[in-house]
Parts: C-alpha cells; sequence; structure tokens
C-alpha cells in the first residue's frame, strides 16, 4: 500500500472509478455525521454507545470522502483500513452483545441497516488504494 | 405534503437512475436529454420542498420538523452537487456518480414521507 518509491505527486485517487466511489463515500459521510448529530443532540441517553460510535463512524467517512476526492494516500488509508476495523468489530459485538447497542449505529450488524455498503466499502477503498497505485 | 407526491419523487429519482445505469453500462457520458430530465427532477424537488415547508408549517400534527426539512434539503441539494462533481469526469464513472445521487434522493424521499407520517422514528 506504500507509493512508488520516488513519487512526488501521488496517484489520482478521484478520478475514473474514483469518482463514483468518491461519490458514494459522499453520501455516507453526510448519513452518519447527520445521523449521529442529532441522536446526541436529540436523545444521548438512550444509546451512548452507539451514537458515539456513529459520530466517530461520520468523521471516519468524511475524513475518508476528502482523502480520496484530494488524493492524500496515507489518509486514506488510515481511515479506510479504521472504517474496516470498525464495521468488522461493531459488526461482531453487536450481534454478541445487543445490550451494548440498544439502537443502531451505522456499522451494527456489519452495516446491514445500509444494505451491508458499509462492509463493502472499506473493501472497494482499500481495492481501488492498491490499483490506483500499480498504475 | 402530499405522500403521492413523495413517493412519485422517489420513483422519478429512480428512473432517472436508471436511465443514468444504462447511459454508464454503454459508456457514454450525460448527454442533454438526461440533463433535461434531471434537470426537471430538480424543478420538481425544489416546488415539493418549498410546498413541504408551508404544509409543515400548517399542520397541526406532531411531525420532527428538523428530521423532516434536513432528510428534504439533503434530497434537494443531492442533485446539483452530484451534476457538479459528475461533469467533470469525462467516463461512464461521472454518470456513475448520477446513479449513486438518484439512488440517494429516491431512499431520502421515502424517508421523508415515513417522517411525515410519522411511521420512521
Amino acid at each position: 500500500m506504500s507509493e512508488p518509491r520516488g513519487a512526488t505527486t501521488p496517484h489520482d485517487t478521484s478520478h475514473g472509478f474514483g469518482r463514483m466511489l468518491v461519490a458514494v463515500y459522499a453520501v455516507f459521510a453526510l448519513a452518519a455525521t447527520a445521523r449521529s448529530a442529532f441522536q446526541l443532540a436529540t436523545d444521548f441517553g438512550a444509546a451512548p454507545v452507539a451514537y458515539l460510535l456513529s459520530a466517530v463512524a461520520g468523521v471516519v467517512y468524511v475524513l475518508a470522502t476528502v482523502a480520496l476526492a484530494r488524493s492524500n494516500r496515507r489518509l486514506a488509508v488510515v481511515t479506510i483500513g479504521f472504517e474496516l476495523v470498525g464495521v468488522l468489530t461493531v459488526g461482531v459485538l453487536s450481534l454478541a452483545d445487543a445490550e451494548l447497542f440498544p439502537d443502531d449505529s451505522v456499522w451494527s450488524g456489519f452495516g446491514a441497516g445500509y444494505g451491508y455498503v458499509p462492509l463493502l466499502l472499506p473493501l472497494v477503498g482499500l481495492w481501488w488504494l492498491r490499483r490506483t497505485a500499480r498504475r | 405534503m402530499n405522500e403521492v407526491v413523495g413517493y412519485a419523487l422517489a420513483v422519478g429519482a429512480l428512473l432517472v437512475g436508471a436511465w443514468a445505469v444504462v447511459l454508464m453500462v454503454r459508456d457514454r457520458q450525460v448527454d442533454n436529454g438526461f440533463f433535461y430530465a434531471t434537470a426537471a427532477l430538480e424543478l420538481v424537488l425544489v416546488g415539493a420542498f418549498v410546498a413541504g415547508c408551508v404544509a409543515l408549517a400548517g399542520t397541526s400534527r406532531d411531525v420532527d420538523g428538523v428530521l423532516f426539512v434536513s432528510y428534504f434539503l439533503a434530497a434537494v441539494l443531492a442533485v446539483p452537487v452530484a451534476l457538479v462533481w459528475a461533469i467533470a469526469e469525462k467516463s461512464r464513472w461521472g454518470t456513475g456518480v448520477l446513479v449513486v445521487a438518484m439512488l440517494t434522493v429516491a431512499v431520502l424521499m421515502v424517508r421523508v414521507v415515513d417522517i411525515w407520517t410519522g411511521s420512521y422514528v
């Protein structure tokens, strides 16, 4: 996942297929941040763990969107990697201990509430970063 | 806020989205016909948004105004933002951006109707 040695300008992640990928990321960035902002503002006590997680997920999606759009490969790898770990961890935890997540977050049940797109997105994102690195 | 209008907008967005899928599969960029269809959808969206806000102000039912307006506004803004992002990409993936946007608008409009009728918490 590292840049080719000597490369001064990072390979572009915001064109070609990346254009569409950024669009999908933007949708999730908006969905997760807006949702968590609303939840935190109105009903924080009901499910603090799930709501804080939604907020973290939201920030991660925003950073990943910006990183892909501006071809910041390092930030993209970190945020998308975090996203993959997050969706897997939260997915397992939410199935193992439903008490921890009385209300759904974006990553609960591996993103089942969002058509499992949250599970696919980091995989596609990392694949895209690899692909653009080879070019 | 008329539910039929909300669902009609969702269906309209899906139709424009399906058109975008066809263009994308054929490796075409957005053409004039598609652009006009998108512009027409956006005009109806804006009109419905204004009407929705008026209806929200006039209703005596307990509708979550913040959710209603923010979901509706997101749908209204999604189309122009997607067009700007899509137009700079001269390949099928530019059209793909509009596929994503239209799916998003359709989902948002169904949510808007749900929030209006109170079936979405």
